[in-house]
């Protein structure tokens, strides 16, 4: 059986001194959705930050298409296809929409006319505001504009911590949508999310984080259907 | 013709002086606002920056000067800038290579930085004193007035003279000047847009690519070329002299303050609030109101011109009162 | 803040021997001769009465900065302020001033006051539409008033002998009295910026205080009423003898040949021993109060609040009155210390209030002694007021050795007269390197 595309494999490590990751794995197909649900505080971030690189790992690897990654830092990785979208944060506020798409290309030498076109067709409702200040758009656009400058380096695997944070639930809907066309055109994609019953409804993946390791991984579907997973993180 | 009067008084006594003040400022708060926005800390050695490049640009002035290259009617002083603002910048990048870079790299809250600038202050300003002395010093060579008040009486047939001369001219012309070019250059480059996108989030910008050091350097070299034309400015229409560029350093830091820290088009705003206040305020109101047929028994002078600096400490202190983030919405307190 | 503070064990020894180096350093001074020291003895209690004095200052700087993180970059004018009380509490009365306008001045600066008061209840009484014009019209109406008030006041008293004296003058009282009322102007006037200031961005505070530092001295300067301004204020009452007292003085002067040395030289090192005497024990007291508060409670939470404010805060504690608590003390024993020293001077001289020299030489001296540590400051305070004095020979000393060689002419003339500005470079190399290579300073905090 061929590797997954990312694989990050029993990772420890923390902020301090104390752990926050227990030997979390993390795998996601080519072209496939993985979810993370989990209570506040479980790691589910900081896990997102572990294989994105912004955290230092004490044990464990990450490989991305085969590749070890564990040691590059997170400038390195954009270059290698990884696309994150922090959970706060994660706009220039001062800068118009279309100057935050184009800081999401800095690192592109090629012409990114057409990835932005792209991501405003994707995002119309942003497409709108372009010359508008970021910090200025409702919650939910402020998520369409991090979700497009992340999207701008064309990345292979895009990570997205809790996208629907803050946003309505007609919003959430048409962005999970949103989700699932990037995904289609060959994108893997990492998520976390603290709607966990629509996530996982998507999800190809899913994994059930709790202090910092994994409680159960299955596929979204079964994990939906599993009657323990309902009772103890689905409410019911 | 009382009321034309009136207003020429107006014109001669405050507004052509607070706005080459206010243009000088203006300059100097950039400065002083993009090191805010981009390495999180307020810069005391800012006034001496602005001492020691003016004082290496009047070296410069004078070493033209002994070889005869001059500019006709304005300063030999404009000739000599781009090379003080030169040698400044490599001395500035030596001091973020040698001083701030570590602070950096160790996430030092922004105190220490402030601190470690005092440090960098005391250097420069016995650098300049060792260089140049701490007497006053009046290099603004070419013509004096572009308009004096002789002409002006002559060409109008009014009594009240107007005056404008050549370093306030300059004054604000370059000031114009720079900052057309600073606001295109974070528009429109990518540079520019690469500082912004820092200060706005330094993390995201890291995530995207954006090398740190890159913007810091640019932002020191910018920032210095702001301030030794600020201090030349200065020095052309105020005469040099070493302590005065401590002192500038107030009104600079209430500037800043008042447009928003971090925010350059506040920055710009505040050194012209500032400086009008403060001509305002110390200005004799007295000839003006007597063209309007008032006869007023003092001089109407809020308060003397000793205490100039105190306006810009009662901006600074209303600001800090009602709105700590500025008038221009700068970097949250 | 708190990774430049790692407990390390450093030698309980450290303390001691630098005090044993610092004196004798002081002891060569006082009795060798030659390219270095002086070899009197008037000199070497000269330098060590100002130490003392700048070592007092350095516990308030230690107690804002070292205990609270506060960076107060206005020390000048608390020390002024403080250095204002001698003239105003134990000068003699001056005669006619207060018929000139004392009352009508004390009025005025009441009303002054009054209007900020008014003000700030109109802000936060009325509110609506009216708020801005009601506040912009007290302002004015109270400013006016002020004005035609204090302008004639003002005159009058000025114009009083304006030769000798042309200021309100001072109550007579003892000049001990003054020190306490010293700490108390300075205290009141950093209770004005804190209150301002704190809990905003740290950078605020410096700032503010640059401003309040610079505006206090401009007062000093130009309100002759108050502080004589350029003409300085002289003769301010002594807490000791006088010199030529002592010279004529029988006793005293059989004293002194007893002990081989001329009444001259001998009145001059009693005089400054007296006061050393005096200002030790001040000195002393404020360190033995400012350890006691600091192993108290109060202190054990100012520390925490400085280590982790953040933390703090989410405990309940209130930082911003905390921080506004140790400012007001600490702006306090520097205005103490001004008092001090404008006794010690027998001279209030508002020119000489220079930034560089009463607040950034200060902070050097609490940077390079140990911030948060009593000792260190009162230590670091003492040997650098020590050096920084000693540069001023040792400087053009050192030029004269490094031009030797030079032809004489105007380039060696320009670096030997420029001397006395490397005190500045050396300062600001000093700060930097003790800030990056020791940041915890001499004596570090326990
Ligand atoms: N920058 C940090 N420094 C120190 N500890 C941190 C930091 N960020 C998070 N933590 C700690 O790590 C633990 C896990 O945090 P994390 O943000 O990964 O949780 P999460 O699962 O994403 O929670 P949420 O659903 O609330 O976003 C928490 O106990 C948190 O206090
Ligand atoms: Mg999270």
């Amino acid at each position: 059986m061929a590797e997954p595309y990312l694989s990050a494999t029993d990772m420890r490590g923390g902020y301090g001194k104390a752990d926050i990751l227990n030997g979390c794995t993390l795998t996601v197909e080519r072209g496939q959705i993985a979810v993370i649900v989990g209570p506040n505080g479980a790691g589910k971030s900081t896990a997102m930050k572990a294989v994105f690189g912004m955290l230092a790992l004490r044990e464990g690897k990450v490989a991305l298409a085969g590749e070890d990654i564990t040691r590059l830092t997170p400038q390195e990785r954009v270059r290698k296809g990884m696309g994150f979208v922090p959970q706060t944060h994660n706009i220039f506020p001062t800068m118009t929409v279309e100057e935050n798409l184009e800081m999401g290309a800095f690192i592109r030498e090629d012409d990114y006319r057409d990835t932005m076109a792209q991501v405003y067709e994707l995002f119309p409702a942003v497409a709108d505001k372009r010359r508008q200040n970021a910090g200025e758009l409702s919650g939910g656009q402020r998520q369409q504009v991090a979700v497009g400058r992340a999207l701008m380096t064309r990345p292979s695997l895009l990570m997205l911590d809790e996208p629907t944070a803050g946003v309505s639930p007609i919003v959430m809907d048409e962005l999970f949508d949103r989700i699932i066309e990037v995904a289609r055109t060959g994108i893997s994609i990492l998520m976390v999310e603290q709607n966990a019953r629509q996530a996982l409804e998507i999800a190809d993946i899913g994994y059930v984080l709790v202090q910092g390791a994994n409680r159960y991984t299955d596929s979204g579907q079964a994990l939906l259907a599993d009657p323990e997973v309902r009772r103890t993180f689905l409410g019911g | 013709m009382d009321m034309l009067n009136a207003l020429v008084a107006i014109l001669n006594f405050v507004v052509i002086p607070a706005a080459s003040y206010g243009a000088q400022l203006a300059l100097g708060a950039l400065g002083v606002t993009l090191i805010y926005g981009i390495l999180r800390f307020s810069n005391f050695a800012h006034g001496d920056t602005m001492a020691f490049g003016a004082a290496l640009v009047i070296l410069i002035t004078w070493g033209l000067q002994a070889i005869g290259i001059g500019l006709g009617p304005l300063p030999t002083a404009l000739l000599a800038l781009p090379f003080g603002i030169a040698l400044t910048a490599v001395f500035i990048l030596g001091t973020d290579r040698v001083v701030y870079r570590f602070y950096r790299s160790k996430r030092s809250a922004p105190i220490i930085l402030v601190m470690a600038s005092v440090g960098v202050m005391f250097i420069m300003n016995g650098l300049t004193r060792l260089i140049i002395g701490v007497d006053e010093i009046r290099f603004d060579d070419g013509a004096r007035f572009l308009v004096s008040v002789q002409q002006f009486r002559a060409w109008t047939g009014l009594s009240e003279g107007l005056s404008l001369r050549v370093s306030q001219a300059l004054t604000l012309v370059v000031t114009a000047l720079a900052c057309w070019a600073l606001f295109r250059f974070l528009n429109r480059s990518r540079a520019g847009k690469a500082m912004r996108a820092y200060s706005d989030n330094e993390d995201l910008a890291l995530l995207s690519g954006i090398d740190p050091e890159r913007v810091v350097r640019l932002t020191w070299l910018i920032a210095t070329a702001l301030a030794v034309t600020a201090g030349t400015l200065y020095g052309l229409d105020k005469s040099f002299k070493v302590f005065n560029y401590f002192q500038i350093l107030l009104p600079i830091f209430a500037a800043a303050i008042v447009g928003g820290l971090g925010n350059p088009l506040g920055a710009v705003a505040g050194g012209f609030i500032v400086a009008f206040s403060e001509v305002a305020v110390t200005y004799p109101w007295r000839k003006i109101a007597t063209y309007l047929g008032f006869e007023p028994q003092g001089l109407l002078q809020l308060l003397s011109t000793e205490y100039k600096f105190a306006v810009s400490f009662v901006i600074l202190i209303v600001v800090l009162l009602f709105r700590p983030t500025g008038l221009f919405r700068g970097k949250s307190v | 803040m708190s990774n430049t503070r790692q407990a390390e064990a450093v030698s309980p020894w450290r303390a001691p021997v630098l005090f044993l180096i610092l004196a004798a350093l002081f002891l060569a001074e006082g009795s060798f001769r030659n390219a270095l020291f002086s070899g009197s003895w008037n000199t070497a209690l000269a330098i060590l009465n100002m130490g003392l004095i700048s070592a007092v200052m350095a516990l308030g700087v230690n107690m804002q900065w070292g205990y609270a993180g506060l960076f107060n970059a206005g020390v000048v004018g608390f020390l002024a302020l403080g250095g204002l009380a001698p003239v105003l509490v134990s000068t003699a009365p001056v005669q006619g001033a207060w018929a000139a306008g004392g009352p009508r001045l004390i009025l005025a600066l009441l009303v002054g006051l009054g209007t900020l008061v008014l003000a700030a209840q109109v802000w936060r009484r009325i509110s609506g539409a009216w708020r801005v014009p009601a506040l912009v019209a007290v302002l004015v109406a109270g400013f006016v008033a002020y004005r035609w008030l204090f302008d004639p006041a003002v005159m009058a008293i000025e114009a009083n002998n304006s030769a000798r004296a042309g200021n309100i003058g001072g109550l007579g009282w003892p000049v001990l009295l003054s020190w306490p009322v010293g700490a108390l102007f300075a205290a009141a006037a950093a209770w004005g910026v804190g209150k301002v200031a704190l809990g905003l961005r740290s950078d605020y505070l410096a700032i503010a205080t640059l401003g309040i530092g610079e505006i206090i001295v401009a007062v000093m300067r130009n309100e002759e009423w108050l502080s004589r301004g350029v003409k300085n204020v002289s003769g301010i009452p002594r807490p000791v003898p006088y010199e030529l007292d002592l010279q004529g003085n029988a006793d005293f002067v059989a004293r002194a040949a007893e002990w081989g040395m001329s009444p001259a030289v001998a009145s001059g090192v009693w005089v400054k021993l007296l006061y050393a005497g005096l200002f030790g024990a001040v000195l002393l007291a404020l360190i033995l109060l400012a350890e006691l508060a600091l192993k108290s409670p109060w202190g054990r939470m100012m520390r925490a609040i400085r280590d982790n404010e953040t933390a703090a805060e989410a405990m309940g504690k209130d930082v911003t009155r905390r921080h506004l608590q140790i400012f007001v003390i600490g702006s306090a024993v520097i205005g103490l210390a001004g008092a001090m020293m404008v006794t010690l001077d027998g001279l209030l001289s508002p020119n000489s209030f220079n930034p560089l020299r009463y607040t950034f030489l200060i902070w050097v001296m609490v940077i390079v002694g140990g911030s948060g540590n009593n000792w260190g400051a009162a230590l670091g305070a003492i040997l650098v007021w020590f050096l920084w004095i000693k540069a001023e020979v040792w400087g053009p000393e050192l030029m004269r050795l490094v031009t030797g060689p030079l032809p004489a002419g105007a380039l060696r003339d320009h670096l030997l007269g420029s001397a006395p500005h490397m005190r500045f470079i050396a300062l600001g190399l000093v700060l930097l390197l003790v800030l990056r290579f020791a940041p915890r300073g001499l004596v570090p905090e326990k």
